[in-house]
C-alpha cells in the first residue's frame, strides 16, 4: 500500500500533456479544440490516482484466468518482445508493423483516466500511451473504412486460461472509427511512467475511457479498418447484456450490475459507493460522437 | 461395516453439537476482522461476500451430504444436520448483509436489484425459502408440525439448487468452477430419487 508513484500528474504540465504536432500545426482550427483539451486538463488535476499495486492487483483479463488475481499471477507467462502488430483491411499501408516501429513515430504522454467497469467497480489509472489517431495517420486509413477492429494474442502456451471456453477466443474488440479517432482514446504502453505490467495488457493496449472496461482490449497483436461493425467478444457472448457501445451510462440498466453507481477500489470495507457519472465524467468531449443515437438502444 | 465408518462414526459419537455452533462463528469473524484490517486484498468487499457465499454454499452441501453418508457408506452424521443447516442459514445471512451494507449500501437501489437482476433474484429466492427451514429447526416445531416438517423440509432441496444457479449466473461467460458445485448439487438431489435411494436403504446401517 505504501507505493509512492515517482510520475505524478504534477510532474507533467497540461499542455505538454495534451498538445502534439497535428494540434499545434493545425493553428486556429485547433483553437476550440484547445478549449476542450484545458477542460480535460483540469478535469484531470482533480483525480488522485490508484496505487500501482491494486491497478497491477487487480484485473480482468480471462486469458489468464477468472479471478482478479490470477493475471497478476500467471501473465508473467506472455512473452511481449518481440511484438508485432498486424495491420490490415482498408488502409493504405497495410503490414506486420513491430512495436518499435509502431513507437518510434508517436508521442508518448501520461493521461490520467478513470477506469470503470462493467462490474461496477472504479479506479483511476495514470496511463503512458499515445493517440490511437497517430498510429492510424501512420497506415494511412483509407475513406471506405468505418470502423477499427482489434484482436488480443491467444497463446495457449502462454495463456492458462484460454484453455477452457470462458468466452470464445481469441478476445476481439471494435470501435467506430470516430470514436478511434477522438483524442481520448490512447493506445498505451505504461502505467506510472513504468512499462505497462503484463496483466494490464502489456506490451500495448487500448484505453477508452468513456466505455466500459472490457471495451479496452488488451495485449493487441491486430487492428483492421472495416466497413462492417466488427463482431466483439462479449457481445457475442451474450448479446443482451453487453452492445457494441457498451459507453459508461448510469441511466442504462445492465441485467447484472446497476450501472448508477460504483464502488471505487482502494476505500476499504466501510467505504460508501460513489455516483457513476455519465460517459464516466467525459461527457463533455464525447457526447456529440453520439449525437442523434437512442442510448438505451445502442447500449 | 467398514472400520473407517465405524472408526468415524464413533468419533462423532464424542463431539458434542454445541462445539459446531462455536466453530462456525470463527470464519466469518475472522474474514470480517481481515476486511477491518485491510488484509482482504485490494476489493475487500467482494472478497467478504464471495467467501461467505461459499462458506454458505459448502454449509449447504454439507447438510444434504448428511442423508446420502448415512445411507451409502453407513457415516452417520444424523445429530449435526440441524446445526450444519442452521450454519448455512447464517452464512446466507452474513452474505446478505454484506451485500445490504456493505456493497450496495443504498435502499433504493436494493430493492431495483432484487427485482430486476435475475441472479439476484434467484439468490433471495434461496434465502426466503431458508427461513421457514431455520425457524422450524427446532424440537417444539418438529413436535407441532409432525409429518409435515418433513414435507416443509424438503424445500432445502430447491433452495441449494437455486443457490448454485446463482453462482453460476453470477459469474460472466462460462466458468467451470460453479458448474462444478451444480454438478455435485444435482448429484445429492439424484441420490434421493426412490430408484436409486431405495438400492441400499433395506439393508440396515
Ligand atoms: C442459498 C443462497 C445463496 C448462496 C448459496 C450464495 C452463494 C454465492 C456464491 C458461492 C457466490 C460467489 C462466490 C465466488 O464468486 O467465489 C455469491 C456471490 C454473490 N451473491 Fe450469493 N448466495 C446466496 C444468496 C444470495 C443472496 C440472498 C444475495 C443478495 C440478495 C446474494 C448476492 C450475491 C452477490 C451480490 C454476489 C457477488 C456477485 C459479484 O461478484 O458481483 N446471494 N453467492
Amino acid at each position: 500500500m505504501g507505493f509512492k508513484p515517482d510520475l505524478t500528474r504534477r510532474d507533467v504540465t497540461p499542455k505538454a500533456m495534451f498538445l502534439n504536432r497535428r494540434q499545434i500545426m493545425a493553428g486556429a482550427a485547433g483553437l476550440s479544440l484547445t478549449g476542450l483539451i484545458g477542460r480535460q486538463a483540469r478535469a484531470q488535476d482533480a483525480l488522485e490516482p490508484n496505487s500501482m499495486e491494486e491497478i497491477a492487483g487487480y484485473n480482468n483479463f480471462y486469458e489468464f484466468g477468472t479471478g482478479k488475481e490470477d493475471p497478476a499471477k500467471y501473465a508473467h507467462m506472455l512473452t511481449t518482445s518481440p511484438w508485432s502488430i498486424e495491420v490490415g483491411g482498408m488502409v493504405d499501408k497495410p503490414g506486420n508493423y513491430s512495436l518499435d516501429d509502431i513507437l518510434s513515430g508517436v508521442d508518448i504522454e501520461e493521461r490520467i483516466y478513470r477506469f470503470r467497469c462493467v462490474e461496477a467497480w472504479s479506479m483511476v489509472i495514470p496511463w503512458n500511451g499515445f493517440e490511437l489517431n497517430q498510429l492510424l495517420d501512420q497506415v494511412g486509413v483509407q475513406s471506405r473504412a468505418k470502423y477499427v477492429a482489434f484482436e488480443t494474442a491467444y497463446r495457449p502456451d502462454e495463456m492458462p486460461g484460454v484453455r477452457f471456453p470462458v468466452v470464445e477466443w481469441p478476445y476481439v474488440e471494435g470501435l467506430r472509427l470516430d470514436e478511434a479517432m477522438h483524442p481520448l482514446t490512447i493506445m498505451a504502453t505504461g502505467i506510472y511512467g513504468e512499462t505497462i505490467p503484463n496483466q494490464n495488457g502489456a506490451p500495448i493496449r487500448l484505453v477508452v475511457p468513456w466505455k466500459y472496461g472490457f471495451k479496452s482490449i488488451k495485449s493487441i497483436v491486430k487492428i483492421t479498418l472495416t466497413d462492417q461493425e466488427p463482431p466483439t467478444t462479449w457481445n457475442k457472448a451474450n448479446p443482451r447484456e453487453y452492445g457494441f457501445y457498451s459507453n459508461v451510462n448510469p441511466n442504462v440498466d445492465h441485467p447484472r450490475w446497476s450501472q448508477a453507481t460504483e464502488r471505487v477500489i482502494g476505500g476499504g470495507i466501510f467505504a460508501a459507493r460513489k455516483e457513476t457519472q455519465m460517459f464516466n465524467g467525459y461527457e463533455e468531449q464525447v457526447a456529440s460522437l453520439y449525437d442523434g443515437m437512442d442510448l438505451s438502444e445502442n447500449f | 461395516m467398514n472400520p473407517v465408518s465405524q472408526r468415524i462414526n464413533e468419533g462423532v459419537r464424542k463431539v458434542p453439537t454445541w462445539l459446531l455452533y462455536v466453530l462456525a462463528v470463527i470464519p466469518p469473524a475472522l474474514l470480517f476482522y481481515n476486511g477491518v484490517v485491510g488484509n482482504l486484498g485490494i476489493d475487500p468487499v467482494k472478497k467478504m461476500e464471495h467467501q461467505i457465499g461459499l462458506y454458505g454454499l459448502w454449509a449447504l452441501i454439507a447438510t444434504l451430504s448428511v442423508t446420502p453418508l448415512r445411507r451409502f457408506a453407513r457415516i452417520n452424521l444424523l445429530k449435526f444436520r440441524r446445526a450444519l443447516g442452521l450454519i448455512a442459514f447464517f452464512y446466507i445471512s452474513c452474505h446478505l448483509a454484506v451485500w445490504l451494507f456493505l456493497d450496495v449500501q443504498i435502499w433504493s437501489q436494493i430493492w431495483a436489484d432484487i427485482v430486476k437482476r435475475p441472479y439476484i433474484t434467484i439468490g433471495m429466492g434461496a434465502f426466503v425459502l431458508m427461513i421457514p427451514l431455520a425457524v422450524t429447526s427446532n424440537n417444539w416445531s418438529m413436535r407441532r408440525l409432525r409429518k409435515n416438517w418433513g414435507k416443509l423440509h424438503k424445500l432445502v432441496y430447491p433452495a441449494v439448487l437455486l443457490g448454485g444457479i446463482h453462482f453460476i449466473m453470477l459469474r460472466k461467460g462460462i466458468q467451470l468452477e460453479p458448474l462444478i458445485y451444480l454438478g455435485v448439487i444435482v448429484l445429492l438431489l439424484l441420490l434421493r430419487l426412490p430408484p436409486i435411494s431405495k438400492v441400499r436403504s433395506p439393508a440396515r446401517a
